[in-house]
């Protein structure tokens, strides 16, 4: 009968057979992976009934890995070789990471991401977060009794190309099929929405170990329409146990600790922040191998006066993503709260206060995120019934652009576009006869290219030669579901026709240390600044090569004097061209205009004698 | 154009080159009807969604990708009123130039420089009520000229007109960026 059955291209000759599909919840501080079952989400425990793999991997002398509670265990025994918040390594160069120094890890710059290395050798934040995978993938398929057809991973929203491409490489690396990369606020939006079957504007607010993000959800008849999102991709609750860390230093004048000291004293400033989730007051006893001994208390509200910092800096892309939206705090029917962190008791209160509500906490934090990828892995497996007929439209978090001249960056897609998206824009030749174009793809909200994320150059080549302004180079940029994108460039304008695709990942030609745009806004004026000086220089250099070609074609109708000034006033233009003072170099470009006008007066009637002459003899 | 083949589930290929109008299933107009677009552009991605076609071939996947770039593509223009008024007149052949003819009316030049006036000193002062104040005024100017649109692209249609209106809400549009920026450097 099986040769009867007839089924379009691609699609299964057995439609209702269940594919076997995950969602994992990749996080900084922990890792889980759950799945549909029966049309019931479930998360899945480990054989002893444990839910959250801690993401921490340890690497033996022997070979062997070890993944989870066990490494977590080893963490102050052998904290150079047991890898923890390896999330915040992920399509980072050293450049982008935040207290390095403190971190027990030996660390490589290479290009385009950081490496560490272990008693195995130099190890990729990708090898280790496929280590953390690998793991979920094999109690996965013990729990389901067979291979998994695909996974649903997920990412912070603001995670950038880089980041995007280090998860999905990393998954491939664990031998997982991955259906889609899914922003976590998302995902908790799915558990969230289709539980209580909402309707309206929501928040998602999603403070994980290493990463913030802010999403603006639209709920309606079963469609997740992400508005905007924003967050800080370096921003999560190792911060806060960074700051306990610091204070005990400070308030135990100890000297600085040693490495395993130094785990230990982290360790301990977790437990603190955990434990003033719900009591009053923590006492700190710790015995440190150099002799010195810590006995400390920690009230809750000393805990959220030292990091009140850290959560006033969550409302500020907070505020961004609801201007984004074009809504006011008042416009959200409902704050969701996802992530760990969360639980802080001050994180609560400043949300609340935020948005004139109580934030919603009726799910568990933790699994919120999984629990969504599951139920969206089950969708893109086929698996869906009539009853989970929902759809998800979500964005993309940061401007995607190419350098121009002056060292400044053209958006071409604007940050929270709604993917897949593709846009389009022409460019021409500078140059007469110029056969090649450098293309240069860049990430990020700030104007100058130093200070996006570059994530790909390419050069265009096999342009026919033409006159500066003839070649027409259309660059067109598609990001696909998975948030992650292609470029590709073609000369339109001869009808000769020149493709290359790129497809940008962490590393490919990223040659100068790219500075994250966390903290992008702080910088606009800065910008304006850099911006106007940029722009001078490209006027300044323009008419500095305007005179001289004008000098070299009709240079007799000058005597020696006015020649003099004029070279001088050239001179002054390339010096202050050099220097960074904009209104000197504005001055010096006004100055060589004054000189220059009589001169260029003088050329317009010479050249119009000329073309009267040559119709004369036309017309005799 | 050349017609696409159709894969399973998604719509008929011969839409797919049609207008962003008449892939909504709306009347070519400026006036819309906010609802219509809205629910007619979630149905058109709930067919075309890749998150729809995940586990059919590599060809399917691709060209749910393309449609649904397509559908995003035009409700992100028609859904704005300023890309869908520059989106009708250039379906009427009218080039609304922004970068070449920017010859303005001089009473709005006026307001333009009395605008940026009022943006400089707010953001000097760092006074977020002023920058408030000044978006009000925007968005006041906003409806306005919306409503000119109303009448020079549907009820009277005068399409030199409603590009020089189209324009105007162009530099409206710049400006309103700026304030967005004005006050993201006041929050930091």
């Amino acid at each position: 009968m099986a040769l009867l059955q007839i089924a379009e291209p691609g699609e299964s000759t057995a439609p209702h057979q269940h594919r076997l599909a995950v969602g994992i919840d990749l996080g900084t501080t922990n890792s889980l992976v759950a799945t549909v079952r029966n049309s019931v989400p479930v998360v899945l425990n480990d054989d002893k009934g444990r839910a959250l793999l801690p993401s921490v991997v340890r690497y033996l002398p022997d070979g062997s890995i070890v993944v989870g509670h066990a490494a977590q265990a080893a963490q102050s025994l052998d904290p150079r070789n047991t890898i923890a918040s390896v999330k915040r390594f992920m399509g980072r160069g050293m450049a982008d990471v935040a207290h390095v120094e403190s971190m027990p890890y030996v660390f490589e710059d290479a290009p385009g991401m950081l490496r560490l290395r272990t008693v195995q050798g130099w190890k990729s934040p990708v090898e280790v977060s496929a280590d953390v995978l690998r793991v979920l993938r094999e109690r996965a398929e013990e729990s389901l009794g067979g291979e998994l057809a695909g996974a649903v991973i997920t990412v912070p929203a603001y995670f950038d190309d880089a980041q995007r491409q280090a998860t999905k490489d990393a998954a491939r690396l664990a031998g997982l099929e991955v259906l889609r990369l899914l922003n976590e606020p998302t995902a908790a939006a799915i558990a969230y929405g289709l539980d209580n079957a909402s309707e309206g504007i929501y928040a998602v607010y999603d403070l994980g170990g290493g990463t913030f993000d802010i999403s603006i959800l639209k709920l309606s008849r079963g469609v997740f329409e992400v508005l905007a999102t924003s967050g800080d991709a370096a921003l999560g609750g190792d911060d806060f146990d960074h700051r306990v860390y610091c204070w005990l230093i400070e308030t135990s004048r100890i000297s600085p600790p040693g490495l395993e000291d130094m785990r230990a004293l982290y360790m301990e400033a977790r437990r603190a922040k955990e434990v003033l989730s719900s009591a009053d007051e923590v006492h700190i006893g710790l015995k440190l191998s150099g002799g010195d001994e810590i006995d400390v208390r920690l009230t809750r509200d000393a805990f959220a006066a030292m990091t009140g910092k850290l959560v006033d800096k969550t409302l500020v892309p907070t505020r961004k993503a609801l201007r984004d939206a074009g809504l006011d705090a008042s416009d959200v029917k409902g704050v969701v709260m996802v992530g760990g962190a969360t639980r802080m008791p001050h994180v609560q209160h400043a949300v609340g206060e935020f948005f004139g509500q109580e934030p919603l906490n009726n799910l568990d934090p933790d699994k919120v995120v999984a629990i969504g990828a599951a139920v969206q892995a089950n969708v893109l497996a086929g698996n869906r019934s009539a009853d989970e007929d929902w759809l998800l439209l979500d964005v993309i978090p940061l401007s995607l652009g190419l350098e121009t001249m002056g060292g400044l960056v053209e958006k071409i897609i604007p940050r929270n576009s709604t993917i897949p998206t593709s846009r389009a824009q022409e460019f021409t030749t500078f140059k007469d006869g110029q056969t090649a174009m450098a293309i240069h793809v860049l990430q990020g909200e700030r104007e100058r290219v130093s200070d996006c994320r570059s994530l790909a150059r390419f050069e265009l080549r096999g342009i026919p030669p033409m006159v500066a302004g003839a070649a027409r180079i259309r660059v067109s940029f598609q990001v696909d579901a998975d948030g992650l994108l292609n470029v590709s460039a073609r000369e339109t304008g001869t009808g000769v026709e020149a493709r290359i695709e790129v497809k940008p990942s962490y590393g490919l030609g990223d040659d100068e240390v790219a500075r994250m745009l966390r903290d992008g806004f702080e910088h606009v004026q800065e910008d304006i600044a850099a911006r106007a000086l940029a722009e001078q220089r490209v006027d300044a250099t323009r008419l500095v090569e305007a005179t001289q070609s004008a000098l070299a074609a009709d240079g007799d109708l000058l005597d020696a004097g006015e020649r003099t000034a004029v070279d001088k006033a050239l001179v002054a233009v390339v010096a202050a061209a050099a220097g960074d003072d904009v209104t000197a170099v504005r001055r010096a470009v006004e100055a060589l205009s004054v000189v220059t006008d009589e001169f260029a007066a003088r050329r317009m009637n010479r050249s119009i004698q000329r073309a009267l002459a040559g119709r004369r003899i036309e017309s005799l | 154009m050349s017609s696409q083949p159709t894969a399973a589930g998604l719509p008929d290929a011969d839409l797919f080159g049609s207008d962003h109008f008449a892939l909504f299933g709306l009347p070519r107009s400026f006036v819309l009807d906010e609802r219509a677009l809205e629910s007619r552009y979630h149905e058109l991605q709930s067919a075309v969604h890749p998150d729809r076609h995940a586990y059919r071939a590599e060809q399917d996947k691709r060209l749910s990708m393309q449609w649904a770039t397509r559908v995003n593509e035009a409700y992100r223009l028609l859904r704005a009123p300023l890309t869908r008024a520059r989106y009708l007149l250039e379906l009427l052949g009218v080039d609304v130039g922004a970068e070449n003819n920017t010859a303005m009316p001089a009473d709005f030049l006026m307001q333009q420089m009395e605008w940026r006036e009022a943006l400089d000193e707010a953001r000097g002062a760092r006074d977020a009520a002023a920058l408030d104040a000044l978006e009000r005024a925007l968005r006041q100017a906003r409806r306005d000229a919306e409503a000119l649109l109303v009448q020079q692209l549907d009820t009277e249609p005068d399409t030199g007109a409603a590009a020089a209106t189209v324009r105007r809400m162009m530099f409206i549009a710049r400006l309103g960026e700026d304030i967005a920026e004005a006050h993201e450097i006041l929050e930091n």
